[in-house]
């Protein structure tokens, strides 16, 4: 496969595996998880399940100052890793001209010197939360494979688009070969592996939140 | 009649001023990224050097090529050089025709046996001989009778380089390129959609005067002219860095001459010499004229999604694709979880609750 068609490989079917398996993947977890039921509640309702629910998918995205006091490293880099991955994903032109493909609708997109300190940012962080996990014995224990699979999987999109961006060396249609290569394998990866997170984090948060809100507890 | 005036004798007879040679051997040796003191060295070789005898065969092409390299810049030096050169057969350009137009390639063939220049312009069809021939001969077995007793074979234009236009999907004449019939001999491709005239001339100035084939990238390109891409060496970069797009070909940024990737330029993944030798004598170049580059000398140009998409966008329809996942999604989320239901009904009705009396008799 030469470096041409290996690219246009990327941009066309190997898009459409990536999308396919990404899309069926997600739906079936999600549905998979929904299907399990819960029992019908007799008892009368003390609050909206709703209310309760949205309101703690919101407020479980931020930290609470005891959550400080310990895996500091985790808490820190986690944060500026997931804000610097978003924004590089959701506000690079070029990122913006692919999801515009995807979804026929684009959105305005931020300078490219921006882009590029997200993109250091989230490399870094990804590396420090790495060595946290290689060094922390506790952490090093709970580690699986999995855990380095998705580690590299993320981290594999953000290297090779910044090398794209920044023209280290090697040649530009290998590069953006293989940047979009990466960003497909991350899409397969996400429905099997704790990359789910990206849905299921949010169902989860709602169902705490939901089941405090009809006991009319806080959530 | 063979002519063994060397190069330069015949510049002078031309009346080429050896100031105005000397000038040609300095852009030359500067379009192939050799030092100023090497220019010297071009200039002897080149006035030293025999006419080669050059046979030009075109296939499945639109002339474009030849048109290229003759009309860019008659009546320049690059020009004469060309005519400096013993073009024994060329369909456009020669007076011959018919049998006595064969007649000067099999001629040029058996006199020059083994230092002749073969020029290849147009894709070979594979699918049927008759899709293509000159005076009966198919241009697979004309290539491969011509290639036989050549030097070197200069294959000029994407056509003849990669397959180019009429190898393009579904390609129904089965064209490939010179590359892959001819695998014995030294093959220069000179890619383009015409190739710069500047590239054409510069190749054979190469080979002139240093009696071999320069220097090649992966794709048989020397790498002189096609050892950077549009983008490295296009003007407009400074926009592409700072992230100031032209949205469509007539708005503000079009106006103010912003970068043209979204509206599908291919300069980033395009190896050629455009953005530095330009065209017409050095006026403009396709970017230059507001509008992307097609990315013409690689392969496979014309299957690369569309000449007006943006390099990372997507060249699958993904509309249907996601609306027929999410519904397999669906279906397979839906089976399962009723598979886990049913499954935890028989474990359920299964379920025997212990009893006091079960404990007392254990």
């Amino acid at each position: 496969m030469t470096e041409t068609e290996f690219l246009n490989w990327v941009r066309g079917p190997g898009m459409q595996i990536a999308l396919a398996v990404f899309i069926v993947g997600m739906v079936y977890r999600v549905l998979e998880n929904y299907l399990i039921g819960r029992k019908q509640s007799l008892a009368e309702p003390r609050g909206s399940e709703w209310t309760h629910g949205v309101g703690t998918m919101w407020r479980r995205s931020f930290t609470r100052a005891k959550l400080t006091t310990r895996g500091y490293v985790t808490l820190v880099a986690g944060y500026i890793f997931h804000i610097a991955f978003l924004v590089t994903l959701f506000f690079l032109a070029q990122h913006v001209e692919m999801f515009r493909s995807l979804l026929g609708f684009g959105w305005p997109a931020l300078p490219p010197l921006l882009i590029t300190i997200t993109a250091v940012l989230g490399i870094a962080a990804l590396l420090a939360l790495l060595a946290h996990r290689l060094t922390d014995p506790v952490k090093r224990m709970l580690s699986d494979y999995q855990d380095y699979l998705t580690w590299f999987l993320t981290f594999f999109p953000l290297i090779t688009g910044f090398l794209l961006i920044n023209r280290v060396g090697i040649p530009y249609k290998t590069l953006l070969a293989t940047h979009i290569l990466s960003f497909e394998l991350l899409l397969i990866a996400i429905p099997f592996t704790k990359l789910s997170h990206i849905i299921t984090t949010f169902i989860s948060r709602w169902y705490n939140g939901a089941i405090a809100g009809v006991k009319g507890v806080q959530s | 009649m063979k002519d063994t005036r060397t190069v330069g004798e015949i510049l002078s007879s031309q009346g080429i001023s050896r100031r105005g040679f000397l000038k040609f051997c300095a852009a030359t040796a500067s379009m192939m990224a050799m030092p100023p003191s090497m220019v010297p060295a071009v200039a002897q070789a080149l006035s030293n050097a025999r006419r080669p005898s050059v046979i030009w065969l075109s296939f499945q092409e639109c002339t474009g090529c030849t048109e290229s390299l003759t009309r860019s810049h008659s009546p320049t030096l690059e020009g004469l050089l060309f005519d400096s050169i013993s073009l024994d057969y060329h369909h456009t350009l020669q007076v011959a025709a018919g049998s006595a137009a064969e007649e000067a390639r099999e001629h040029a063939m058996q006199e020059n046996d083994g230092s002749y220049l073969v020029v290849v312009d147009g894709s070979i069809p594979l699918g049927n001989p008759g899709y293509s021939t000159i005076a009966g001969i198919s241009n697979v077995d004309m290539l491969k009778e011509t290639a036989a007793g050549a030097a070197a074979i200069v294959a000029v234009g994407t056509c003849a380089a990669f397959g180019g236009i009429p190898h393009a999907n579904p390609n129904p004449t089965g064209a490939v390129a010179v590359s892959d019939i001819i695998k014995d001999k030294p093959i220069i491709n000179v890619s383009g959609c015409p190739p710069i005239p500047i590239v054409i001339t510069g190749v054979l100035a190469h080979y002139l005067t240093f009696g071999k084939v320069p220097e090649l990238d992966d794709l048989g390109r020397p790498t002189a002219f096609f050892g950077q891409t549009i983008h490295d060496r296009c003007y407009r970069r400074p926009f592409y860095d700072k992230g100031l797009f032209a949205e469509t070909f007539d708005d503000e940024g079009a106006q103010q001459g912003w970068c043209l990737y979204k509206l599908g330029c291919k300069g980033p993944v395009t190896y050629n010499a455009c953005a530095v030798s330009k065209w017409n004598s050095g006026t403009s170049f396709p970017i230059q004229s507001g509008h992307g580059c097609f990315g013409c000398s690689e392969p496979d140009f014309w299957d690369s999604g569309g000449f007006y998409r943006p390099l990372s966008a997507t060249t699958a329809d993904v509309g249907t694709l996601a609306g027929v996942a999410a519904l397999a999604g669906a279906a397979a989320g839906a089976a399962i979880g009723r598979m886990n239901r049913s499954h935890r009904a028989r474990a359920q009705a299964r379920h025997e609750k212990l009893t006091i009396d079960d404990i007392e008799e254990s």
